[in-house]
């Protein structure tokens, strides 16, 4: 016991000192290089960041609300798509391949040209009721996304062993009543973590609006460095994006850590 | 353990109804519940089943027994059109639920089943798995689902059990809840597929006196079994399948006792000399009732 508990304490000690070596060797390494004192004044200048704070805040609400809108948006769209995609009736044939291939071409078009496609390729329509082009942007965000996340869903429904739809269609269940009662929540709780992991994803990309116009956050830090020739606004933005990532990453890990429990129990059943 | 009228008596009184009038119009001999009339069913060019008949009267218990790959699985899935027949027709009361035009969702309403591994809904409660046809499909409010769902339970013994999760039960006693699951809409005819192949030997008994319990209430079963003892003591009619087709069928003691083809006394011997009990093989039953 005693035994024990010295070499808990020993490596919780070894771990500490060598964290503390690495941090040391990379700070020395760092703040002795030849540019530190140039790189120091250009991104890490805490006078500009606190002159630009407000800016990129009000910017980055724009792309909480954005964030918001386009993970409903992107979840909805992506398990329509699922659901097209695992029917069975042959009647259904033509939707499934407008669904195959949608996950096809989204998942391989990079997000940024799907974004100029939209934001700069629609308004050039010229249609009347053209949308603003943060909701373009916003679509192209949700076309992109809904993709992967139809991918996830259908692998989630797939998941879910036959025989629980042939019990629940055996109880007189209508294929409807099946995915909803019975399929659907079991192939979500399936893969709620990488749902959680892709909308992280997005939670970042959502920062690409900003190459339409609209002033989010990275706009934010993009016009304060244009202003000052400084990059510590962008820093500024990156921390606060990392921030915001926090709480849906810890929910992302919590998540999975009860997934992986729940299945190693079923495992032991 | 039967108490009072359950729900399976009301059905009864129902059907005999129902049966009295079809008596009038097609003489004496009253609809039978099931009636399978050359039914064929090929998987991949194999053929599973292969011209089978087999009726079924109200209140009988039919057991089918054969080796594995025989058809009894299939043909009960066929019943429930969980797969559809290639060619002859189910008729359930009279009507052809084979016919494409047929919505199979309200024949199975009318057909209750319970798989060899149970298939509870591990994300639903004891309760949930079982009031969820009857909400969802016969319409019932949470309040009269429940209640009723509480009166199954009381009835196997599982009251305790209603707020726990599948995971958290045994195999006989989640083989048991698949049966209440099954039996709480009131089906005509209840089919039982290998229902205690999964189970540890000790908790075979349970789950085999929940059965005679509802033969003794009257319900119509169809069940597929490796049971021999379990077949000799609850059976009205033993049909042996061999080659997709039932090739002999009597009551219990002739079928088990004093079978006529070589092929049924072939495969009777074998399975008896794998439970190395006596041919009857009374012992397996009578220890797996006892806890």
């Amino acid at each position: 016991m005693a035994y024990r508990r010295r070499q808990t304490i020993r490596s919780v000690i070894t771990a500490a000192i060598s964290t503390l070596c690495v941090g040391l060797l990379l700070g020395f390494t760092i703040v002795n290089a030849p540019g530190w004192d140039r790189v120091q004044a250009r991104f890490f200048d805490a006078e500009v960041a606190w002159r630009y704070l407000p800016a990129i805040l009000k910017g980055l609400w724009l792309n909480v609300r954005l964030l918001v809108f386009c993970a409903i948006g992107a979840l909805a769209l992506g398990l329509a798509i699922a659901l097209v995609r695992t029917l069975r009736p042959s009647v259904f044939f033509p939707l499934r391949v407008l669904a195959t291939s949608y996950t096809y071409v989204f998942r391989g078009a990079p997000l940024i040209i799907v974004l100029y496609l939209f934001v700069f390729g629609v308004p050039g329509l010229r249609l009347q009721g053209t949308p603003s082009v943060l909701v373009l942007g916003g679509i192209a965000l949700v076309i992109t996304y809904s993709a992967y996340l139809a991918e996830v869903f259908r692998a989630g429904i797939e998941s879910v062993h036959p025989s629980q739809r042939a019990a629940a269609r055996s109880l007189g269940l209508t294929y409807r009543q099946t995915m909803r009662y019975v399929v659907l929540p079991q192939a979500v709780r399936r893969v709620a973590p990488p749902i959680l992991n892709d909308l992280v994803a997005l939670q970042k990309d959502v920062g690409l609006i900003s190459l339409a116009g609209p002033v989010d956050a990275i706009r934010a830090a993009q016009i304060g460095t244009a202003e000052t020739f400084d990059y510590t606004p962008y820093v500024v933005a990156g921390v606060l994006f990392v921030l915001l990532a926090i709480p849906l990453v810890a929910v992302t890990d919590a998540v999975t850590v009860r997934a992986a429990r729940r299945q190693s129990a079923e495992g032991a059943w | 353990m039967v108490t009072g009228p359950g729900p399976l008596r009301e059905s009864g009184a129902v059907n005999e109804a129902s049966t009295v009038d079809a008596a009038s119009t097609v003489e004496e001999k009253p609809t039978p519940v099931l009636e399978c009339r050359s039914v064929r069913k090929v998987f991949r060019g194999t053929t599973v089943l292969d011209g089978l008949n087999l009726t079924v009267a109200e209140h009988d218990v039919v057991v089918l027994i054969g080796a594995s790959g025989s058809g009894k699985s299939t043909l009960l899935r066929c019943i429930n059109l969980l797969e559809t027949v290639d060619d002859g027709d189910i008729l359930l009361d009279g009507e052809e639920i084979t016919d494409p035009r047929v919505n199979p969702d309200k024949v199975r309403q009318r057909i209750g089943i319970v798989f060899q591994a149970f298939n509870l809904f591990p994300h639903l409660s004891v309760l949930d798995n079982i009031t969820l046809a009857p909400r969802r499909v016969h319409g019932k409010s949470r309040a009269e689902a429940e209640e009723q769902a509480y009166a199954w339970l009381d009835r196997v013994g599982l009251r305790s059990h209603a707020k726990e999760y599948p995971d958290r039960l045994s195999g006989g006693q989640q083989q048991r809840v698949a049966i209440v699951r099954a039996l709480v809409n009131n089906p005509r005819l209840l089919l039982l597929d290998e229902v205690t192949s999964a189970l540890d030997p000790q908790l075979v008994g349970e789950v085999l006196a929940t059965i005679r319990d509802l033969r003794d209430a009257g319900t119509t079963m169809i069940i597929a079994t490796h049971e021999m003892s379990f077949a000799r003591r609850v059976a009205d009619r033993v049909c042996f399948l061999d080659g997709g087709s039932i090739v002999e069928e009597g009551p219990p003691e002739q079928v088990l006792g004093d079978p006529q083809l070589p092929r049924t006394r072939a495969f009777l011997q074998q399975v008896t000399s794998l439970r190395d009990g006596s041919p009857g093989g009374a012992a397996a039953v009578g220890s797996g009732e006892r806890p």
